[in-house]
């Protein structure tokens, strides 16, 4: 196995976290974001769909869910920018026997708000929220999604039956909304409890009523912090924004080249202003024209512009998948996003120029920013 | 009785780094051999079986040389002295 190189991140330096199909790596500039450097192959071999950085509390602490297709996954944590990590004997997200499941994948780690500093949520495959309120050590089940009464009519994508997004209301401590392929947007309002779907105007390409109630095969899907009614979201098959916290979405997919595709990242201060990679379709999944085009908005999705300074624009046949593309907190914000043939570029302008970071990484199933504080 | 059982590498951090770990006991089946090795090393149990208590898709278990895939699965018998073997299967990409 590779020696993983390590990185000496510094307050207020920026931090990467690409989590690819043969492991993690990290890499760290300065808040200029020019130059990076590349730690890892974490967890070599062992597939990194979900990570996360948790800087609550006065932690440094890096988390991910490598999963063996040998040894099954479990969630790993590192308070030393990945020098060490922990490796529980017992697998931290298991399903309880009464559900008759197991765990296929860990697909997403959130922290929790800052008023909840030992709270972090987990999505995963078979479709579930696990929470812990310890800071990691014990994780349970989130019951009420997973003996939600339209399940058994959720189908599984190509992907696999994965919750995949996860997204804490900034302002509302009781809601919280998550999205399954294939099942939709479904949003609880009591911590949790009960949920309901939340996908009103957004199209389902692949049955026969194009407008169901759930069902849906939503990508990702994005919420303003600055302005939580505004919320983004990538479907398979349509680009969406919604102005009342996902009640009801509108079609905003205005001069790109397709609205089929995975990723979508919203800008951390701007509500108006997101960023997406269009893919040509279901059947042909990469970019359009064998050109690199990532479009971005500034005006709520009413117009979308190509923002290719810097990205290969012929031959150029690539995948940026939902948890490929992320955004940082900086001013001007930083754009990044790793392809499946495991290029990772970077934009420290919004989006107006762009630079490789890596070429040659193993495929990038995941993107994730953070500022060391 | 005894059952041997050799652990692969990537699974030896959970074994005290131990390539074989010889364990004691009554045990009939290879679940029961498994529940064995699972009290000397728990940490080995979620690598191999699922949280339902079956062995992973792509961990292969040998008796004695024996696939349990064609001689019961982990109701297979299990005789004194036996050698169980646990390696990853051939996948991957």
């Amino acid at each position: 196995m590779p020696d993983a190189r390590h990185v000496s991140p510094k307050s207020g330096d920026a931090l990467l976290l690409v989590g690819t199909m043969k492991g993690l790596f990290l890499f760290r500039a300065d808040k200029g974001r020019a130059k990076w450097e590349m730690g890892g192959p974490y967890f070599p071999g062992f597939a990194v769909y979900a990570a996360a950085f948790d800087s609550r509390a006065g932690r440094h602490r890096l988390w991910a869910g490598p999963q063996s297709m040998h040894w099954g996954g479990v969630l790993r944590a590192s308070d030393d920018f990945g020098h060490t990590w922990t490796n529980p004997e017992e697998a931290n997200i298991k399903f309880p026997a009464e559900t008759g499941a197991a765990l296929k994948q860990i697909w997403q780690i959130v922290p929790g708000r800052d008023s909840e500093r030992d709270t972090l949520y987990a999505g995963v495959e078979p479709a579930a929220v696990f929470v812990s309120h310890d800071a990691g050590e014990t994780w349970s089940l989130n019951e009420g999604l997973w003996n939600h009464p339209q399940r058994p009519r959720w189908e599984p994508g190509g992907g696999g039956l994965c919750l995949h997004t996860i997204l804490l209301d900034p302002e509302r401590p009781g809601q919280m909304r998550i999205a399954v392929s294939t099942a939709g947007m479904y949003v609880t309002e009591d911590g949790g409890a009960t949920w309901r779907p939340s996908n009103k105007g957004v199209r389902a390409q692949f049955l026969p009523d194009k407008y169901p109630e759930f069902g849906q095969c939503v990508h990702k899907v994005v919420q303003s912090k600055q302005k939580p009614d505004r919320m983004f979201l990538q479907n398979h098959w349509g680009l969406y924004r919604s102005d009342d916290r996902g009640e009801s979405w509108t079609d905003v997919a205005n001069g790109v080249p397709s609205d089929f595709g995975f990723a979508i990242a919203a800008h951390p201060r701007n509500p108006d202003q997101a960023w997406i990679v269009p893919l040509e379709s279901d059947e042909f999944r990469c970019t359009p024209e064998g050109k690199l085009r990532v479009y971005a908005t500034r005006d709520g999705g009413q117009r979308w512009e190509a923002m290719t300074g810097g990205l290969p624009q012929s031959d150029a046949f690539e995948t940026v998948l939902r948890d490929g593309m992320a955004v940082d907190a900086f001013d001007p914000a930083g754009v990044f996003f790793g392809t499946r043939s495991g290029k990772l570029f970077g934009s420290a302008d919004e989006g107006r120029s762009w630079t490789s970071i890596a070429d040659g990484l193993p495929p990038i199933v995941a993107v994730k920013t953070a500022i060391v504080p | 009785m005894a059952v041997n059982f050799l652990i692969p590498g990537p699974l030896r951090e959970f074994a005290g780094n131990r390539s074989d770990v010889r364990t004691s006991g009554q045990a009939r089946s290879v679940n029961e051999a498994l529940a064995m090795l699972w009290r000397e090393c728990p940490g080995l149990r979620d690598r191999v079986v699922t949280e339902l208590g079956e062995v992973r898709p792509h961990v292969n278990i040998f008796v004695d040389g024996d696939s349990i895939r064609y001689i019961g699965g982990l109701e297979a018998p299990v005789r004194d002295g036996a050698e169980i073997v646990i390696l990853p299967a051939l996948s991957g990409g």
